[in-house]
């Protein structure tokens, strides 16, 4: 390896190191619900409070228990949104790159609200 | 040289088994996405043994081949924006003294991910799968350091040619 090699190597990994550090700063909490996209429009915000399931234009399953979003079932053939794991953090989320879906995780847990917001 | 095609071909066919060998994988990283490459080592060679041009073609050549096989249409949308960029970097990199094969196929593997990262982003248009770029930066680092080492060793031992 070259000098330059290193240099690339290095600077790449500091600059992996900085962001990695950046939630550390800001500080991770439990989110408050989980917003749902589906084909690049919001399909629905739920709230983290509240066990529920939500079917996503019957393409995917999202399934919220104790604090915490999964998505459950997915029809698509590569499941890596399936087995991904929970997410509850303000921040995380959950892709399905086949389908267009994805959760995200957003607000404080002091938002929780009883009645999710459906749309 | 005459048998530009017949070597094309070849290459072509190594690349697909390539990516074909990389489905039969089992190694769940953990985080989705983050994958060896393997395919990508074939692209490496070709840039260094004979050029960019080649090394488009071929990369063009076995994403779509590859999508239509072992994926769908959208992971040909993906895999072209990661590897589009990625063999754009690399030739970029490359032109540039001072790195050897190791760094250029860091800085596609890097590249690679970021494109697709940035696909994804627009795709379901939710930032919040930014919060993977670090993961997928040193997934990148890594895996482009060790096909970059693989791809120094082979170009050692293959003659040289001119295709």
């Amino acid at each position: 390896m070259k000098r330059n090699d290193w240099l690339l190597a290095a600077g790449i990994l500091i600059v992996a190191v900085v962001l990695l550090c950046v939630p550390l700063f800001r500080g991770t909490q439990n989110g408050g619900s989980v917003s749902v996209m589906a084909d690049g429009e919001l399909f629905g915000t739920y709230s983290l409070g509240v066990d529920q399931t939500v079917d996503i234009n019957g393409s995917n399953r999202l399934v919220i228990s104790g604090g915490t979003a999964r998505m459950e079932w997915a029809d698509c053939p590569d499941q890596v949104c399936v087995h991904h794991r929970e997410i509850s953090l303000d921040g995380e989320s959950i892709i399905c790159l086949p389908n267009r879906v994805a959760l995200a995780v957003e607000g404080r847990e002091t938002d929780r609200e009883v009645d999710g917001i459906a749309r | 040289m005459k048998n530009r095609a017949a070597y094309f071909g070849v290459f072509t066919a190594l690349a697909l088994i390539f990516s074909y060998v990389e489905t039969l994988i089992p190694i769940n990283f953990g985080i989705p996405g983050v994958k060896l490459g393997l395919a990508n080592l074939i692209i490496v060679i070709v840039l260094y043994q004979t050029g960019w041009r080649e090394a488009l073609l071929l990369s063009v050549t076995r994403i779509v081949l590859a999508g239509f096989l072992f994926g769908s249409l959208f992971s040909i949308l993906y895999s072209l924006a990661g590897g589009l960029l990625s063999l754009a970097v690399m030739a970029f990199i490359k032109r540039y003294k001072g790195f050897s094969v190791i760094g250029v196929s860091i800085a596609g593997g890097v590249s690679h991910n970021v494109g697709q990262l940035a696909v994804a982003m627009l795709a379901v248009s939710t930032w919040q799968i930014g919060y993977y770029l670090p993961v997928l930066l040193i997934a990148g680092l890594l895996t482009g350091a060790l096909i970059g080492f693989v791809s120094r060793e082979v170009l050692k031992r293959i003659p040289e040619r001119n295709m």
